[in-house]
């Protein structure tokens, strides 16, 4: 159609000039051949794509006829296959699925009908406990954060293949703090290879860190109401994620086993025990309370080298003992800088193995009955910096009253804002839980934490908080280390998999404040896709 | 110049060693059929144990592993395997068995299902397939289609053996008619028997032999039985004539034997699939197993 424009145009324009140069123009006869030549050159070439449009037009119908040959033997074929089947209640799924869409229908989001597997789970819980100081007495970043209702969490979760090459994956967490405010954290976001060679697989984004088996775990995946205290003190409330990489590679060993190795950035507030701030917690803030081993944090650098970054290798083998048996054994380290003192730059270990013991018969309904029995042990060695409470050179007095002001901390030996020096502090603890599926949609589980820190320099200095007046109290061990084991047993009941309601117990012994009580019921629902259960 | 081709030789053996296509498959049946087709010239697994309950398998560790060896994944599909399945493919690391790979093979893709959803569905019908009810391996009728498209696969793959595969493929379908027409034979007496299952497990096989299914133990599929569903289940069949109540192995026995005994029908404890009772070890012994069973409890 283009062309014949163009000819036509042109053909116009030629005539037009054509008969402007007549005029003045004795070769009018040539001129006029010219024309009449072009004019049947214009009328051939039009014929001409007539009759190539009208081939077309005649292939394409034979085509098509084809394919409603060819469709009419599918269906034939279909129904020799069905035999006598006839009788049989039929809707054709995939005639449903070849109807075009338009707008007023409603958009489906059933797997395999759209290009993202989307879910949505909501996690609430209700309860009490005798604390007064729930905010520090359940750690956990979705752990319940005050008597009443707390709102754990609603997750949305969109998944998929982004192409023969990447899956992606994001969960985008909401929530209320204890003081009713929203938030969103961004729980997870990557995409994954799918086809890579020599066994690996490599994952980037925003990502959980590969660290033992809890911290990988999202709040509904949780079994028991709360976080473990080791993971929650030592990796962070919320876990350990941060931007990054991972790298698995699926080891050729006549076993399963894995090693993966993960690069993140170590600063942020979901890296507690490197470049954070200091954690955050949703429950009720404590104004008054210290920063973790007494001493600020510089932490205004991002990433300026390789040792500004988050390392954490794991490796992982699992075996079965027999059809019923099976067993998975881990061990993680990470390894990062940290930005306790005044350098804002130390450095941070952590070491963590975990057992996995899974016992289901071979005979089972609905995945009952099973035992299963999962233990983590983690040590944290954090390198704490040089720190002065006199910052400002001015002993601390910056209203000039003669006393040390509010607030800061003071050596009681020389009535001086409080020098802190390096040190190495360590950390360690363990949580252990059985579950118990004994019937179909019920669990009950055990689950023993114990926590501890090896007591610092810092906290055997007679150190006290100044009031301002030349008085302050008297501090002991730093409560973000202190030692504390929980029991908690729970029961959990699941309708059926897409919705469960938990009752949980804690029996709570803080060192230095004392033993709690709290009881906690959970409840949950699934909407939408379910990603499929990992072991 | 001899030692040279005796070491050909042996090469090539060696290659052709490798060249054993390593199939796995979720279910005790599709690896049965794949045995009957491939015979020793395959290795076969089946992820899922005959007892276990196929919606619900342990995504063990070790299964990746299993996986990424694989060079075919014969997979039901419709959803059965989807609580498990899809965590491991992606983590097995083989571009062969992901979907639209070479060797992925989704058996339900050849079969024409039954109990398609026709109206909306939404999950307070209970874990509903919307794509149809998965359990069409116990219709024997559907293990010659399974086997079709095993024995296309096999041949696409492993060219050098594709003769075999479809002359045992033949033999396969041969037997099986032979055998369906058999068993036809024997049940027919009992066309139109009334019949309770615990799920719907066996609708296939009820549809193919021309029995009635009146009633699931369970109120609405993966939801245990409640007293009320129990209770208005025997008043509205008790006056049918209901024969049989029919579970799988692994259910537990206590609800479905009450309900036979309060109607008067049979309780029948059947496989669900191949390596689900012992002596049911291929996918004939599966049909014969079943048929002499309900033959027997019709009987008397």
């Amino acid at each position: 159609m283009k062309l014949s424009k163009i000819v036509a145009l042109s053909s116009a324009l030629c005539l037009v000039t054509s008969v402007a140069q007549a005029q003045s123009n004795p070769e009018l006869d040539q001129l006029k051949k010219q024309l009449q030549q072009m004019q049947q050159n214009f009328d051939r070439i039009q014929r001409e794509q007539k009759q190539q449009i009208d081939a077309l037009q005649k292939q394409l119908e034979a085509v098509q006829q084809n394919q409603t040959t060819a469709v009419a033997e599918q269906d034939k074929l279909k129904e020799q296959m069905s035999l006598r089947m006839d009788d049989v209640p039929r809707t054709d799924a995939s005639e449903l699925d070849r109807k075009p869409w338009r707008p007023t229908d409603p958009i489906r989001i059933g797997r395999g009908t759209t290009f993202m597997d989307i879910g949505l789970v909501g996690t609430f819980a209700v309860g009490g406990s005798t604390a007064d100081d729930i905010g520090a007495l359940q750690i956990g970043g979705h752990d319940p954060n005050q008597n009443g209702f707390t709102v754990q969490g609603l997750e949305l979760s969109l998944s998929g293949a982004v192409d023969p090459y990447f899956r992606g994956n994001a969960n985008i967490l909401f929530a209320l703090d204890a003081d009713g405010e929203s938030f969103v954290e961004l729980e997870e976001a990557w995409l994954e290879t799918s086809v890579l060679p020599g066994n690996l697989q490599l994952r980037g984004g925003q990502l959980l860190t590969e660290f033992g088996r809890h911290n990988v775990l999202h709040p509904h995946g949780f079994a028991f109401v709360d976080s473990p205290l080791v993971n929650a003190r030592l990796l962070g409330p919320d876990g350990l994620r941060n931007p990054g990489a991972r790298l698995a590679w699926l080891t050729p060993t006549p076993f399963y086993s894995e090693l993966f190795f993960t690069v993140q950035n170590s600063h942020g507030e979901n890296a507690s025990s490197f470049r954070s701030s200091g954690g955050h917690r949703h429950g009720e803030e404590d104004e008054e309370q210290l920063p973790f081993a007494y001493r600020h944090f510089d932490n205004d650098r991002g990433v300026n080298g390789l040792d500004d970054l988050l390392f954490t290798p794991r490796y992982a083998l699992s075996f079965d003992l027999n059809d019923s048996h099976t067993v998975l054994l881990g061990a993680s380290a990470a390894f990062g800088p940290n930005s306790s003192g005044e350098s804002g730059n130390n450095s941070t270990q952590i070491y963590g193995t975990d057992l996995t013991w899974r016992w289901k018969p071979v005979s089972h309904e609905g995945g009952f009955p099973f035992v299963m029995w999962q233990t983590e042990g983690l040590l944290r060695k954090y390198r704490a910096g040089e720190f002065d409470w006199d910052e400002d050179g001015n002993g601390g007095d910056e209203d000039g009253d003669g006393f040390v002001d509010g607030g800061i901390l003071v050596d009681a030996s020389t009535g001086l804002p409080a020098a802190l020096g390096r040190e190495t502090l360590t950390d360690y603890g363990f949580y252990t839980q059985l579950l118990y599926g004994f019937k179909k949609g019920w669990v009950a589980g055990l689950r023993f934490d114990y926590l501890t820190g090896d007591r610092g320099n810092y906290e055997s200095m007679p150190l006290l908080i100044s009031d301002g007046e030349g008085g302050g109290d008297l501090l002991g061990r730093d409560p973000l280390r202190n030692e504390r084991w929980r029991v908690s047993p729970n029961l959990t009941w699941f309708p059926t998999e897409f919705s469960k309601v938990r009752l949980q117990y804690n029996y709570d012994d803080r060192r230095d404040i004392g033993v709690d009580h709290s009881v906690w019921l959970q409840f949950e629902f699934v909407l939408g896709a379910h990603a499929a259960h990992k072991f | 110049m001899k030692t040279f081709l005796s070491l050909l030789t042996l090469l090539l053996a060696t290659l052709a060693g490798h060249a054993k296509l390593n199939v796995v498959a979720t279910l005790p049946d599709y690896a049965a059929i794949a045995k009957e087709i491939g015979g020793d010239r395959i290795d076969v697994t089946s992820l899922a144990k005959g007892p276990e309950d196929a919606h619900f398998v342990d995504a063990k560790p070790s299964f990746i592993r299993v996986l990424n060896k694989a060079d075919i994944l014969l997979e039901g599909g419709a959803d059965l395997e989807i609580g498990w399945l899809p965590s491991l493919v992606a983590n097995a690391r083989n571009s062969k068995i992901l979907p639209n790979g070479s060797g992925h093979v989704v058996l339900s893709e050849n079969v024409k299902l039954i109990g398609v959803p026709t109206g909306p569905v939404d999950r307070s019908m209970g874990d509903v397939h919307p794509a149809g009810n998965p359990h069409y391996a116990m219709d024997p009728v559907n293990g010659k289609f399974m086997a079709e498209r095993i024995t296309q696969v096999l041949s696409r793959l492993d060219s050098a053996n594709a003769a075999f595969y479809q002359s045992n493929n033949e033999r396969f379908a041969l037997r099986l008619d032979q055998k369906v027409t058999d068993w036809k034979r024997r049940l027919e007496p009992y066309r139109g028997a009334k019949v309770i299952t615990y799920h719907r497990t066996f609708d296939y096989f009820l549809e193919r032999f021309g029995f009635e299914l009146v009633g699931t133990i369970e109120p609405k599929p993966g939801l245990e039985p409640s007293p009320t569903h129990i209770n208005a289940l025997m008043s509205r069949t008790k006056e049918q004539g209901v024969k049989l109540v029919i579970a799988e192995p692994f259910r537990p026995r206590r609800t479905p034997e009450y309900v036979a005994d309060r109607i008067g029908a049979k309780m029948l404890v059947l496989p669900d699939k191949v390596g689900a009772v012992k002596n049911v070890t291929d996918y004939f012994g599966l049909f014969d197993y079943t048929v002499t069973q309900v033959e027997t409890a019709l009987k008397n």
